[in-house]
């Protein structure tokens, strides 16, 4: 019963990343996007989180909304993939649930 | 796969609605089913066709009129919501007394019963909110 956990807040501004990483069991997948996307970046206060959830979770973050905020896929901490709306939508039918975190 | 969609966010508030349209977009291109969109707390307010957006930026009213029409989406917007913000189809405001109405093509106005059957039918619900 693996799930899809999306985070569309920045961890600098709310909690919805922490409350994800708390939540998310191995095996279950966390999206960023909107402004979560700002959790994905490399090299912040919140990047070692990030790190450490790769060993038990996957790790995605929405690619339209990276360019969005005019930063690229090097910047994202490396292990972290990046998905488009088509690959958004073939996570949540690939996850048995859609837990979203605002 | 069959999915429904929850929006509680209204439009230009932040990205929940354009996110939304955008997921439920690829999901249709990719030849899934969405069962119902459902509108909520702020999010009803996606369904006025009263907002006249500048005309160089996107009018997200009138992208989600235009996807219910051409892929036959079901479209609810939450009554008790609604009322709260002014969102009234012709039945209500004769009900309400008022002058007019603002719903948008595509859109109707039922309960909070719709949202359970849709997480019920469906075997996704997405949730978009702020």
């Amino acid at each position: 019963m693996a799930m899809l956990h999306t985070v569309n807040k920045s961890p600098f501004e709310k909690r919805s990343l922490d409350g994800a990483l708390s939540h998310a069991v191995n095996g279950a997948a966390i999206l960023m996007i909107e402004d979560g996307i700002y959790g994905a970046l490399k090299g912040t206060a919140v990047s070692s989180k990030i790190e450490k959830a790769l060993e038990t979770l996957k790790v995605y973050v929405l690619g339209p909304d990276l360019k969005a905020r005019g930063m690229t896929e090097d910047q994202v901490v490396d292990g972290v993939k990046v998905v488009d709306y088509a690959g958004f939508v073939d996570l949540v039918t690939e996850y048995d649930k859609v837990q979203a975190w605002l | 796969m069959k999915l429904s969609i929850l929006v509680n966010e209204g439009p230009y508030q932040h990205q929940a609605a354009d996110s939304a349209l955008q997921f439920v977009k690829a999901a249709l291109e990719k030849g899934h089913e969405i069962f119902r969109v459902f509108f909520y707390h702020d999010g009803v307010n996606n369904g006025t066709r009263f907002a006249i957006p500048p005309q160089d930026d996107r009018n997200i009213t009138v992208e989600w009129s235009k996807l219910a029409e051409s892929h036959k989406l079901d479209l609810v917007v939450c009554i008790a919501a609604a009322q709260r913000r002014g969102i009234l189809d012709e039945n209500e405001a004769k009900r309400q007394g008022k002058s007019g109405d603002n719903i948008a093509p595509g859109f109707r106005i039922s309960g909070l019963g719709q949202l359970i059957e849709a997480g019920i039918q469906a075997e996704r619900l997405v949730v978009f909110g702020d």
